[in-house]
């Protein structure tokens, strides 16, 4: 008896090497970093082994009757059927477990909602298929959007560490402090999730909705867009990064003196190799997603640039495309999420690569001027 | 449970088969024509196919309706066949309330929920930061964004036109009430006069309607494209008047049938599967004149 | 020609009467048949044919799933395959399922002649070959078919979607008349074409939950409907209806959709639970424990259903109060179901029970949809929900609910029913060979999304971390055996609808009452020409 329980051990044993020799085969939630998350985490627990127990007690009756009360065995059937007493027992029961069940829920999310006396404020938007953060007390913000190579998720490269998790600029956070978050987007629903945070919400357009949360300890956390939005729905990772409180100022000192310089990229004098350059970049970044690395587009869904009308025609169509976007479409109005520069560079980019060799050039300048006659 | 009779089980019909390539053809044809000048088409090969399905759908209707009618006035239509047709009828009824309730409930959800919130009101009021100086109000004669969505210069009160389409569609529900009674009663010339009287009334309210919505759409620049307003306001009354044209196509055929000695005063099925879908009509009105027009 | 039940009927000069004829002859015996076996039939194998393409499908989505990287679709087709596959799945392939056990079996079950409405439930059926011919085109249009998910959210489906989403909307509107139609038959049959002496009480299980989801079908498909029409008009005739710059609110559609959409699961599932219901005392030999508790829980479950919709939406804002009635609803239901369990275990205890393919499926049943039902209940805590919304833990929540939940109960239905429709037995061992592979396969492929989600792989993507690599690889091999299985079951089905087994005696189970099985088998075109009387 002894050795038969010991054999069947090892032999369990056995069959679990595989499972935890492979850190991979991550099979529950995490706490996460967050009083929030740890609070969820508690409530998954409870309620998982809830269903646990009464899943053993309830199987084990049936299992329990095929085994007892089958016909190959002999087992002739009673006839009885209704009973009050057990009816009302199996419905108190569940219902008193329910109870029990929702009552520190609701303490939960009440505290969930409570998005009051927020030390940091930051607008959240989603776009098709990237985010942008702005700092509402610091006037500052930015794009960010993923960074994996194209050629990773198109298996001609090995795939990274954080393959499909990394983001050009990611969010920074200040550890323990409390981060409202206000959520919207500008084109259709996205849903921005870090697991670790406790903290899932809608972004909708034309809507604002709120959440917080407050980091603990300091590290890199990652999560991606949860809502489906499109074609790359799957490629719109988020990444935050908390950090102490005086590295986060710090930080913050650095991004509003590279806003400030920013706007000196207009007034600079460009070449059209530096814009070439520049734009090869920007466009990667930012139109490759759609229209390919190599302006062919996905048709019809995506127009090519490659030779299209408007890439070498005339220069004003070319601008008022890439600045005002195109509504109802999946082209946006770049004008208002990239600066001058940018904007430049990416479109006499477009007009000279590929084989679109039109030749002109446009500057910053023009795109400024270009915007200013727009608002009037 | 009543007595069981004999009950009529029609063999092989062609209608159904038909009426399926009719609602398809018809549908297939109008999405045709909707995407065709969604990209700017000027012709569309869709209203050929639409015609097609119209066409088949209306000799579907004239062939199906004209053999249960036959059956019926064979006598093969048992009580127990009546009483199977009374419920299909009812639970048809059901569910065109259900159809509403969708369209009211976006209504309800507009005015208390979303105008609110974009307006900078309640648990989502921080939404208003995204359309600066816009300010909730209902009717809404402002927008979010008007460029987009022009609002309205005015809107429809209710105690001109809407009243005394209100007036119109009671007095037709009585009308209406009054022939079926005489109907009862064998009173054929009365049932006539009931009749056509309910018909007429019907027919003052659509032409009434087709004024007002000249009116919002000339005047007050009141369109299905002026905001959530505009929407509702011509869905909840566009399938309200739909539904009344479809009313009044039933009367008629009615009292057609009448007029060719069809019903008897104990069998008149058709008949009130007309009244009754004629009150739900009316029904609908009272509604939409209290949420949509006075409130 | 037609058929009236009463043998003496003559008056009718129309046409001759021919009584207890068999079926007509030739194709048009198809296109024209008003008998409910026939058009039950047709329920059945469009079903079936629907879940193959869904499946197939599925096949898709897992093979580009079985590894990180894009391998075999592009993210665009990637969407395009997931909406399709729930689209037909569950429009094409359960619906219609139901629909055609209804069709066979309802009026057996209560001693009518046929259904009440006999040529409108032919119009019922063929609306959803062409439906689905609209649905499926989509695929080939410019721009490609609906790739918005099969809840269609709103503005990814009206501002942002292709350009066949019009033939979309009209697609769904006519599977949506068609289900329609079909309820109101249904609810006509039951109510008026009852056998003298049943009572509503008196009524089998499977009639009780038909009625019931009929009454949620006429409540729910016109809001479908209006649902689809505010799209229509939004992308068409430039509403607002789910646009904010005029007023509207995208999650206005969300709470339309989902006030469908919620009942919509019941309507999947509550005919399963009456099928169920039959098969667990037949093969236990003892009758059902709690038959009138069954009935109010049926219907409390439905009542229910109405006021649940917005735990899908726990992370859409809305207010707090809001998400705590949606969560505190949600949990309610727990209780009637758990009411079905244990009625259907406290019928096996003390049975004699064999183990006949259809009782396979069925204890199968009452196991893994329980385990789904448990995982919904996790779902239901809203706080929790934020964690769970969106990820592989829904998907396979809904899997388990749906595949061992209502697949299952249509394989044990036709495998209990299959004697009555062919007049043959089904190969037993074959048959068992099908439930082991399904129920191995489908496990495999299922309770691996568990962890997937709780682990954080978001659903809907094409593409996945490398942490999610070595579960998506498990669940694509398990699907793939759950597939291939299923080509079993079409073998098994055809080989007995061919006469390829023993034939069947009018009641061939032990344990089976009702009656269906006073008929012969295979049951005659035209059964109950005069009512059988019920004590
Ligand atoms: C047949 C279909 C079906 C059924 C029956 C159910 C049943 C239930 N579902 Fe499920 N559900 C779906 C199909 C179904 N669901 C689908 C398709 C989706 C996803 C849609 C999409 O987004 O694409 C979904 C999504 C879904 C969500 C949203 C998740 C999200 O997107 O974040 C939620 C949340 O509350 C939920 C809850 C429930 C609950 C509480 C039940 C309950 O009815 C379950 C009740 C059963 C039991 C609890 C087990 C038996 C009971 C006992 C043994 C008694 C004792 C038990 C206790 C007291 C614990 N479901
Ligand atoms: C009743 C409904 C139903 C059924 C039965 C199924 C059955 C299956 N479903 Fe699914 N599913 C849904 C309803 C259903 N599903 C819904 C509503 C969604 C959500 C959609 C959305 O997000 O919008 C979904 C989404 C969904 C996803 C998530 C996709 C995503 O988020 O991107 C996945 C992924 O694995 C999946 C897999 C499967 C598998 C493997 C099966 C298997 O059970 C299928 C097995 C059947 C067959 C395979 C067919 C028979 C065999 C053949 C045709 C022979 C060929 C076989 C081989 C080549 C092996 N389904
Ligand atoms: C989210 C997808 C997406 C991104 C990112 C995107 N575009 Fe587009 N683009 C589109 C779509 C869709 C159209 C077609 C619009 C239409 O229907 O006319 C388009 C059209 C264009 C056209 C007109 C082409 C033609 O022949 O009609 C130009 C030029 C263009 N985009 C440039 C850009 C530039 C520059 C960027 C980056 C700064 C960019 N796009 C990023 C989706 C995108
Ligand atoms: Cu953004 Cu999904
Ligand atoms: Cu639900």
């Amino acid at each position: 008896m002894r050795v038969r329980a010991k054999r069947a051990l090892a032999l369990c044993g056995l069959a679990l090497f595989p499972v935890m020799s492979m850190a991979d085969w991550t099979m529950n939630m995490s706490p996460g970093v967050t009083q929030t998350s740890n609070d969820i985490y508690g409530l998954h627990m409870t309620i998982l082994w809830i269903c646990v127990v009464i899943g053993v007690v309830v199987f084990g009756v049936m299992f329990w009757s095929i085994f007892a009360h089958r016909k190959s065995r002999g087992h002739k059937p009673a006839n009885f059927h209704e009973n009050t007493t057990v009816e009302v027992l199996w419905t108190i029961i569940p219902l008193v477990i329910l109870v029990a069940m929702a009552i520190p829920a609701t303490v939960t999310l009440i505290d969930m909602y409570d998005t009051t006396e927020a030390d940091v404020d930051i607008k959240i938007t989603g776009y098709q298929w990237k985010w942008k953060y702005d700092y509402l007390d610091d006037e500052f913000g930015y794009f960010s959007s993923l960074s994996t190579p194209r050629d990773q998720i198109n298996n001609r490269q090995t795939k990274g560490e954080n393959y499909l998790l990394e983001v050009d600029n990611p969010l920074v956070v200040p550890v323990g402090q409390k981060v409202r978050l206000l959520m919207t987007a500008n084109d259709v629903i996205h849903s921005w999730w870090v697991p670790e945070f406790g903290l899932k919400k809608d972004a909708i357009p034309g809507f604002i909705n709120e959440a917080w949360i407050r980091v603990d300890t300091p590290g890199t956390y990652r999560g991606q867009c949860t809502e489906l939005c499109g074609k790359d729905h799957g490629f719109m990772p988020i990444v935050v990064e908390a950090v102490p409180q005086a590295e986060y100022q710090t930080w913050i000192g650095e991004q509003r003196a590279a806003a400030e310089k920013e706007k000196e990229l207009t007034q600079k004098e460009w070449t059209m190799a530096e814009l070439m350059e520049r734009g090869e970049k920007s466009y990667q970044s930012t139109c490759a997603a759609c229209h390919q690395a190599d302006g062919s587009g996905l048709p019809p869904s995506f127009p090519a640039l490659r030779g299209s009308a408007i890439a070498v025609g005339d220069i004003a169509g070319h601008i008022d495309i890439v600045v005002n976007g195109k509504r109802g479409t999946a082209m946006q109005a770049f004008g208002e999420q990239l600066n001058e520069a940018d904007i430049a560079a990416i479109i006499t980019y477009e007009r000279n690569a590929w084989g679109n060799n039109v030749g002109d050039m446009v500057t910053p300048k023009e795109i400024f001027d270009y915007k200013i006659q727009q608002q009037q | 449970m009543s007595e069981y009779q004999k009950y009529y089980v029609p063999d092989q019909s062609k209608w159904p088969i038909i009426a399926t390539f009719g609602l398809g053809t018809t549908l297939f044809g109008a999405a045709t024509i909707m995407v065709d000048g969604g990209q700017g088409a000027s012709t569309s090969s869709g209203w050929m196919i639409f015609t097609v399905g119209l066409l088949l759908m209306a000799y579907m209707i004239f062939g199906w309706f004209g053999s249960v009618v036959r059956e019926s006035r064979a006598g093969l239509h048992s009580p127990q066949m009546d009483r199977s047709f009374r419920w299909g009828m009812s639970w048809f009824i059901f569910s065109e309330i259900m159809f509403f309730a969708a369209f009211f409930g976006a209504l309800f959800y507009a005015r208390v929920f979303a105008v609110p919130w974009l307006g900078g009101e309640g648990d989502r009021g921080s939404s208003n930061m995204l359309w600066e100086g816009f300010q909730a109000t209902w009717p809404l004669i402002n927008t979010p964004d008007p460029s987009l969505y022009p609002a309205p210069k005015g809107v429809i009160g209710p105690w001109g036109l809407p009243l005394i389409n209100t007036i119109l569609l009671v007095s037709s529900s009585f009308t209406i009430t009054v022939a079926h009674h005489a109907l009862k009663a064998d009173k054929r010339k009365k049932l006539k006069l009931w009749l056509g009287a309910t018909i007429i009334l019907a027919l003052v309210f659509v032409g009434l309607q087709a004024e007002e919505y000249m009116h919002a759409y000339q005047e007050l620049n009141l369109t299905l494209q002026s905001g959530i307003y505009g929407s509702t306001f011509f869905m909840l009354t566009g399938f309200h008047g739909a539904h009344v044209i479809l009313g009044t196509i039933m009367l008629t055929v009615m009292l057609i049938r009448i007029s060719k000695g069809h019903f008897s005063a104990d069998n008149h099925f058709g008949f009130e599967a007309a009244a009754w879908y004629w009150h739900f009509v009316d029904v609908v009105w009272l509604m939409l004149f209290v949420f949509v027009y006075v409130i | 020609m037609s058929t009236v039940a009463d043998a003496h009927t003559s008056e009718h000069s129309l046409e001759q009467n021919h009584d207890h004829h068999g079926p007509a002859k030739g194709w048009t015996r198809w296109l024209f048949t008003t008998n409910h076996k026939d058009i039950g039939t047709m329920y059945l194998i469009f079903s079936f044919t629907m879940f193959l393409l869904g499946g197939t499908m599925a096949m898709v989505i897992r093979a580009e799933l079985f590894q990180p990287g894009l391998q075999i679709v592009q993210p665009e087709f990637f969407n395009q395959l997931t909406t399709m596959h729930g689209l037909i799945m569950v429009f094409g392939a359960v619906m219609p399922a139901f629909v055609g056990l209804a069709n066979w079996m309802l009026p057996l079950m209560i001693g009518a002649p046929d259904m009440a409405l006999p040529r409108m439930n032919n119009w019922s059926f063929w609306l959803l070959p062409c439906s689905f011919l609209i649905l499926v085109s989509t695929l080939f249009m410019d721009g490609g078919g609906p790739n918005f998910g099969w809840t269609f959210y709103a503005p990814l489906s009206t501002t942002y979607g292709p350009p066949s989403t019009t033939y979309f909307i009209f697609a769904l509107h006519i599977a949506g008349a068609s289900s329609i139609m079909g309820a109101m038959n249904v609810i006509a049959t039951i109510l008026n074409m009852r056998a003298p002496g049943m009572t509503l009480m008196k009524m089998p299980l499977f009639v009780w939950t038909w009625l019931i989801t009929a009454f949620l079908l006429l409540a729910v498909m016109p809001v479908l409907a209006g649902v689809l029409t505010m799209m229509l008009m939004d992308i068409n005739f430039g509403t607002s209806f789910f646009d904010a710059s005029g007023g509207g609110d995208p999650v206005l559609f969300q709470h339309i959709f989902w006030f469908f959409g919620h009942p919509e699961v019941y309507i999947m599932i509550l005919p399963a639970f009456g099928a169920i219901s039959h098969i667990v005392p037949a093969f236990s030999r003892k009758p059902l424990f709690g038959h009138a508790s069954m009935v109010y829980a049926t219907c409390a479950i439905a009542l229910l259903s109405f006021l649940v919709w917005a735990h899908h939406m726990f992370t859409v804002g809305i207010p707090v109060a809001g998400q705590l009635f949606f969560m505190y609803a949600t949990l309610l239901i727990a209780v009637p179901t758990g009411v079905k369990v244990f009625n259907w275990v406290a019928t096996m205890f003390r049975g004699s029970m064999t183990f006949e393919a259809p009782m396979l499926f069925a204890i199968a049943f009452i196991i893994l949809f329980t385990v789904g039902g448990f995982s919904g209940l996790m779902l239901a805590i809203a706080p929790a929900d934020f964690q769970y919304h969106d990820t592989y833990f829904v998907v396979a929540h809904f899997h388990y609910v749906l595949v061992p939940g209502a697949i299952f109960g249509i394989f044990a239905s036709a495998y209990f029913w299959l004697p009555k429709w062919t007049g043959y037995m089904y190969d037993e061992t074959l048959a068992k060979t099908h439930f082991w592979l399904s129920f191995v396969g489908m496990n495999l492929a299922f309770f691996p999304m568990h962890f997937l989600g709780l682990a954080g792989m978001p659903r809907r993507i094409p593409d996945y971390a490398l942490q999610f690599a070595d579960f998506n690889m498990v669940s694509s091999i398990g699907a793939f055996l759950f597939g291939a299985t299923q080509l079993l079951f079409l073998f098994i089905v055809v080989k007995c609808a061919r006469g390829g087994g023993e034939p069947a005696a009018a009641n061939p189970w032990d344990g089976a009452e009702g009656l269906e099985w006073t008929v012969p088998s295979p049951a005659p075109y035209h059964t109950f020409s005069t009512p059988p009387e019920v004590r």
